[in-house]
């Protein structure tokens, strides 16, 4: 089992600048979980040092049976995989496909696994009509799903992305919601960094809450999004759908449109 | 009706493409409005708002058919500094608009300021102003590339908002954002419209657009399928043939009534949705 534990982490940037101060987290093997929290909270420093782009200050970041402390950024990327929250730092090839190729060559596959992997991921993220485009010809939401796919295709257990709600449609988010299912069924452990409350409130079984360095508070959505000292803290706020039923007397639990309505639905027939 | 800017038949194709990213778009931009434009990915808001910059053509080439006027005057007509003091221009991916040439979030705000020639007093009282505006006055002597990515937003945002310009085209400023610093940035462009500003901005976040735009832009596939007032275009579900979301609270309202709910209008912000539904809940008219 591949529990991913950060055991009193903290990170300062070189200059001396505390991004993360002396923070603890458990993610279980298999879970789907989110963190959200406000602008400059340590979202981005605490992943990178789940995938050894950045090495603790102080603390242990510990994935299974591997201390991060004890193996290289490439040996842990293996495991964990990250898509950066700005696609352009992540992108460097001059087609889509070549763009996902490129993590699977590199580990030496053969052929055969790299060829279905490459297709996999196109084919999960809406890419494959894209693959002969150069990226930078695609809209950044799309060139989001390029980076997604590539670390897709990299088959890590664990998987991070960094804020991939930001700039979706419609469709990008059902897609996003889509991906993360089935990732999730495949045994994958994700973690997703999302400022889109609807999206985290109907997607994850498990919200982190991060203000000010630190983690504020852990729990499922309907804890999290009832919880207004935290919320307040985060610079957060409730689903839209949370906000009127709470003006309208309701008092927890509704995070959902079919909870709302349905609480809507039995106030009008209280007062029928 | 005072025109700041209008596109008449509008074509634009980038080069070495074969479909155009814009169609045929004639549109008309009022002074002193606020206009929220929606549109699924890649339906071509960016391109749009390129054109409006000149950008298309200048920097990316390409094809242009048709006229893009801005104060009567063809965007090709004007010089390269003419029309940056005019349109302030803030780009989807706040990385992009970081100028690379200062090293501290104070001055890459005055940057824009600076080479407009503005005097150093005022550079600095008005860099000061709009820092705290933005929540990013804690910033002020940090390096521009070392922050997070809604802090680079911020950060790219007030770099525009400083120069004051008369048009402000801004391609989603809150994509990275947090809900509070998203609505923030909602309210601070609202505020524009008492200096007479005209603003166009790019957002998925419909639910802002439908509370503080005047009038929406909604495009698909490079044309313009609907304009005109947000109340009636963000409260029909035809709005998601055009793969746009409904604000929450309209979707809300469009499932009550389908379940026979008799409801007034259907709301398309939070205030009507309280007002809406309590009128229901307490039977008062
Ligand atoms: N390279 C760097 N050097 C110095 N400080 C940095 C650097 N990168 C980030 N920081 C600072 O570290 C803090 C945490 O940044 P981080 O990117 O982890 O935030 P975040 O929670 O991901 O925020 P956002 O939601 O805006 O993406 C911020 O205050 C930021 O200014
Ligand atoms: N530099 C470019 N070269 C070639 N094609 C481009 C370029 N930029 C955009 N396009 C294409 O033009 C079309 C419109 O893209 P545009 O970026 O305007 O969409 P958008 O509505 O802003 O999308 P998003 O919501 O994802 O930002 C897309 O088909 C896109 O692939
Ligand atoms: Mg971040
Ligand atoms: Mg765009």
């Amino acid at each position: 089992m591949k529990d991913l534990i950060l055991k009193d982490v903290s990170f300062s940037y070189p200059g001396g600048f505390l991004a993360v101060d002396n923070i603890n987290m458990t993610i279980k093997s298999g879970e789907n979980v989110a963190i959200v929290g406000q602008n400059g909270a340590g979202k981005t420093t605490t992943v990178k040092m789940m995938n050894g782009l950045l090495r603790p200050t102080s603390g242990d970041v510990i994935i299974g049976d591997m201390n991060t402390k004890d193996y290289t950024t490439a040996q842990v990327s293996r495991v964990v995989g990250y898509v950066f929250q700005n696609p352009d730092d992540q992108i460097f090839h001059s087609t889509v496909e070549s763009e996902v190729r490129f993590g699977p060559e590199m580990a030496k596959l053969s052929n055969e696994e790299v060829d279905s992997r490459v297709e996999y991921a196109l084919k999960i993220t809406g890419m494959d009509k894209f693959k002969e485009e150069n990226p930078y010809n695609l809209p950044l939401s799309m060139r989001k799903f390029v980076t997604i796919a590539a670390v897709i295709a990299m088959d890590t257990d664990v998987l991070i992305f960094d804020e991939p709600t930001a700039g979706q449609d419609l469709e990008g988010n059902k897609r996003l919601s889509e991906i993360l299912k089935e990732l999730h069924e495949k045994g994958k452990t994700v973690i997703t960094i999302s400022h889109d409350m609807e999206f985290v409130a109907s997607n994850f079984e498990r919200v982190i809450v991060m203000a000010k360095k630190k983690v504020v508070t852990m729990g499922t959505p309907e804890e999290v999004f009832w919880n207004f000292e935290a919320l307040e803290k985060a610079m957060l706020k409730q689903p839209y759908v949370s906000r009127v039923c709470r003006a309208l007397g309701a008092n927890g639990e509704i995070i959902s449109m079919d909870e709302a309505v349905k609480f809507l639905k039995s106030r009008l027939k209280r007062n029928a | 009706m005072d025109c700041v800017i209008e596109l008449k038949n509008v074509t634009y194709s980038y080069p070495l493409t074969t479909v155009p990213a814009i169609k045929d778009l004639s549109v008309k931009i009022e002074k002193g409005k606020f206009y929220g434009v929606i549109g699924e990915n890649g339906s071509g808001k960016t391109t749009f708002c390129a054109l409006l910059r000149g950008f298309a053509p200048s920097f990316y080439k390409g094809d242009l058919s048709g006229e893009v006027l801005v104060e009567g005057r063809s965007t090709l007509e004007y010089g390269p500094g003419e029309l940056a003091s005019k349109i302030g221009f803030v780009f989807q991916n706040p990385f992009t608009q970081i100028s690379g040439v200062k090293d501290t979030v104070f001055e890459e705000v005055a940057y824009g300021l600076e080479n407009f020639g503005v005097p150093v007093d005022e550079i600095e009282k008005r860099v000061v102003e709009v820092m705290k505006l933005t929540d990013i006055e804690s910033l002020a002597e940090k390096n521009p590339f070392d922050l997070s990515g809604g802090q680079m937003q911020r950060v790219a945002l007030a770099s525009v908002l400083v120069i004051e310009p008369e048009i402000l085209v801004i391609d989603e400023p809150t994509s990275q954002l947090d809900p509070e610093g998203t609505e923030s940035v909602f309210k601070i462009i609202s505020k524009l419209k008492e200096k007479k500003k005209t603003v166009i901005l790019v957002e998925h976040k419909i639910d802002l657009i439908a509370e503080y735009a005047d009038e929406v832009l909604v495009f698909k596939d490079g044309s313009l399928v609907a304009a005109g007032d947000k109340q009636e275009i963000l409260s029909d579900m035809s709005l998601l043939e055009k793969g746009v979301a409904l604000p929450q609270v309209a979707i809300l309202g469009n499932t009550l009534k389908e379940e026979g709910v008799p409801l007034k209008y259907i709301p398309v912000t939070e205030k009507q949705a309280e007002e809406v539904f309590s009128e229901l809940i307490t039977g008062k008219e």
